[in-house]
C-alpha cells in the first residue's frame, strides 16, 4: 500500500486550470495525507468539480504540478493513469452509473476493468453483493440505473467508488438535491467507509452541515449507525480539515474551529447557514 | 486581430486529433466485439427501411425527369444508363449518407452527449476504460462498414424504381433494355467512386457524431446542441467530401 514517499496521499502545487476564458481552478496548493479527511467547500461553479476531476487526472492542469499517491500525474499519459486511477475511488456529482448496465454490472465493472485487480469470476459477485449490502441495495442487482430513486443511484454510485477498496475516495456533492433524510443517510454511508476502512476521504459540498457531520461523527460498528465523536472521548482521532474555494481560488484551509472563527464574509456564509 | 478564426481553428484541431486516437486505436485491443456487432445492428439493419424508401423515390423521379429531356433527342433507350449512373456516382452516396448524417450521426452525438453529462465518461476514463477505445472505434467501424452496402441497396432500389417509371408507366423502353443499357454504362472507375464516397461519408459521420457528443457541456440543452451541430456539420463536409472526390474521378 505504502508506495509514496511519504504518507502524502494528494499534493497539488500552483494547480491552474482554464476553461475557455474562465479560471476554474486558479493556483490551488494543499497536502492530503493518509487517513485525512478534508470536506471542500464551495458555491457553484467555484471549481470543486475541477478540482476533484483535476485530482485524477480526468482534467489536466495548466499549469502547476498533481502529486497522486506518490506519482506526478501532471503528465502522465492517460493509458499510465489507469492503474493509479485503480487506487482511487470517485462519486461523481453526476454519479456516472452506466445506464446500459444493471446495477450489479455497474459495481463489477471496475473489479472487471481494472487491470491491477485481477478477481476471479466466482467471488466477483461476492464482492459486489458485500459492496451493495453495505449501501443496503442488495435487493437491486438486477434493476436498471433509471429504475433507481436519485438516492439510491448516489448509493450504488458509492457502492462502485468502493468495492476495489481504494486508498483515496473522492465524493463529488454527495448531497446535493437530495432531501435531509436521504442526505442523512448518505453521509452516515461515507462516514463508515471512511471509519471502516480509514481510507483518505475528500468530500466536496456546497453545504456545511455535511462537513459538520463529516469532521464530528464516527462510525460506531457495534451499534451499526453513527453517532458524535465526541461521546466516545477525544476527536483526536478525526483529521478533518476545511478548505473554501472562490472563483478557483483556494481562500480557506484549517479545522473548523478555524472555519467557524473566519471573519472572511464569503468564507464565514458557510458557517452561518 | 484574426481572434475570429480561433474557435474554429481549435474545432478543426481537435477534430483531427479525436480522429487520429480513434484511429490508432483500431488495430489495439481490446475490440469491444459486441458493441460493434450492436452498432452495425443499430446503424446498418436500422436504417434499411428508410434507405429503401429514399433510394426507389430518387431512381423513379430521375426516370421521370429525364423522360422528356430524353424524348426530345429521341434518345429515350437511354434512361437505364442516365438512372444508373446518376444514382451510383451521385444519389445513392450522398442521398444515403445525408440520410444517415441525420439519423445516425444524431444518435451518435445525443447518446455519448447525454454520457457526457451525466459524468458517464468520466466514470469510464475513471474505472479504466478509454471512451475513445469503448465508444468511437464501434461507431466509427460499424458506420464505415454499413454505409457502402446501404449504399448499394439504394443504388439497386434506385434502378428499380427507375425501371418502374420507365417501363411500366411511361413505355419510354423495354425491359431488357433497360436494364442490359443501365448495367452496360457502368463502369469501374463509377463504382469505386460510388463505394469511396460512402465509406468516406461514413468516417465522416461517425467522427463528427463522437467529436460533438464528447465534447457536450450544458446538461440536457447542450445535448441538443450537439445533435444539431453533428448532423449541419457532417452535412456539410459531405458535400464538400463529395465534391473534391468527384473532382478527383472526373480527371481519371
Ligand atoms: N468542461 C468545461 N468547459 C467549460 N467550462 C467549464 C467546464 N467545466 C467547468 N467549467 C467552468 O469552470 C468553473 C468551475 O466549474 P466546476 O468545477 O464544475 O464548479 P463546481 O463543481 O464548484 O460547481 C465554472 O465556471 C464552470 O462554468
Ligand atoms: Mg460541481
Amino acid at each position: 500500500m505504502a508506495e509514496g514517499r511519504d504518507n502524502t496521499v494528494l499534493r497539488f502545487e500552483n494547480v491552474s486550470v482554464a476553461f475557455d476564458d474562465v479560471l476554474a481552478l486558479d493556483k490551488v496548493s494543499f497536502v492530503l495525507e493518509r487517513g485525512e479527511s478534508r470536506v471542500v467547500l464551495g458555491t457553484a461553479g467555484s471549481g470543486k468539480t475541477t478540482l476533484l476531476k483535476t485530482a485524477v487526472g480526468l482534467i489536466r492542469p495548466d499549469s502547476g504540478r498533481v502529486e497522486l499517491l506518490g506519482h506526478d500525474i501532471s503528465k502522465m499519459e492517460e493509458s499510465e493513469l489507469y492503474d493509479l486511477r485503480s487506487r482511487v475511488g470517485i462519486l461523481f456529482q453526476e454519479v456516472g452509473l452506466f445506464d446500459s448496465l444493471t446495477v450489479e454490472e455497474n459495481v463489477a465493472y471496475p473489479l472487471r476493468n481494472q487491470h491491477t485487480r485481477q478477481a476471479v469470476n466466482s467471488d466477483l459477485r461476492e464482492q459486489v453483493v458485500e459492496a451493495l449490502r453495505f449501501v443496503e441495495l442488495e435487493h437491486t442487482l438486477d434493476k436498471f440505473p433509471s429504475e433507481l430513486s436519485g438516492g439510491m443511484r448516489r448509493r450504488v454510485g458509492i457502492a462502485r467508488a468502493v468495492v476495489t477498496a481504494p486508498d483515496v475516495v473522492l465524493y463529488d456533492s454527495p448531497t446535493a438535491g437530495l432531501d435531509p433524510i436521504t442526505a442523512y443517510t448518505i453521509m452516515g454511508l461515507l462516514i463508515k467507509e471512511r471509519d471502516i476502512r480509514n481510507a483518505a476521504t475528500v468530500m466536496v459540498t456546497h453545504r456545511y452541515q455535511d462537513g459538520q457531520l463529516l469532521a464530528n461523527f464516527r462510525y460506531n460498528p457495534q451499534a451499526g449507525e453513527i453517532e458524535p465523536a465526541s461521546r466516545n472521548g477525544s476527536r483526536a482521532d478525526l483529521r478533518t480539515k476545511f478548505m473554501v474555494l472562490q472563483e478557483g481560488r483556494l481562500v480557506f484551509e484549517g479545522v473548523q474551529e478555524e472555519l467557524e472563527a473566519s471573519t472572511d464574509p464569503y468564507v464565514s456564509k458557510f458557517v452561518r447557514r | 486581430m484574426l481572434d475570429f478564426l480561433k474557435p474554429p481553428i481549435q474545432t478543426f484541431q481537435d477534430f483531427f486529433l479525436l480522429a487520429g486516437r480513434a484511429l490508432r486505436t483500431l488495430p489495439r485491443r481490446p475490440h469491444y466485439g459486441d458493441d460493434i456487432s450492436l452498432q452495425m445492428d443499430m446503424i446498418g439493419v436500422g436504417s434499411v427501411p428508410i434507405v429503401l424508401l429514399v433510394g426507389f423515390f430518387s431512381g423513379a423521379v430521375m426516370a421521370l425527369q429525364m423522360s422528356r429531356a430524353l424524348a426530345q433527342y429521341g434518345a429515350t433507350g437511354q434512361v437505364g444508363q442516365i438512372v444508373a449512373i446518376t444514382l451510383v456516382r451521385e444519389l445513392g452516396p450522398v442521398l444515403t449518407s445525408l440520410l444517415v448524417a441525420g439519423r445516425v450521426g444524431s444518435g451518435i452525438a445525443s447518446e455519448l452527449g447525454s454520457m457526457k453529462v451525466t459524468e458517464q465518461i468520466d466514470a469510464m476514463r475513471a474505472l479504466g476504460t478509454d471512451p475513445v477505445q469503448k465508444l468511437v472505434k464501434p461507431r466509427l467501424t460499424a458506420t464505415a462498414f454499413t454505409l457502402p452496402l446501404l449504399t448499394i441497396i439504394a443504388d439497386f432500389v434506385g434502378m428499380v424504381g427507375g425501371y418502374l417509371m420507365a417501363v411500366p408507366v411511361l413505355s419510354l423502353t423495354t425491359g431488357a433494355q433497360y436494364w442490359n443499357n443501365a448495367y452496360r454504362s457502368l463502369e469501374y472507375n463509377d463504382i469505386t467512386q460510388g463505394l469511396l464516397k460512402p465509406f468516406l461519408f461514413a468516417i465522416i459521420i461517425a467522427l463528427v457524431g463522437c467529436y460533438y457528443g464528447l465534447r457536450t457541456t450544458g446538461g440536457t440543452q447542450g445535448v441538443g446542441r450537439a445533435t444539431t451541430q453533428a448532423v449541419v456539420v457532417a452535412s456539410i463536409w459531405i458535400f464538400v467530401t463529395n465534391l473534391m472526390v468527384t473532382r478527383i474521378f472526373v480527371n481519371l
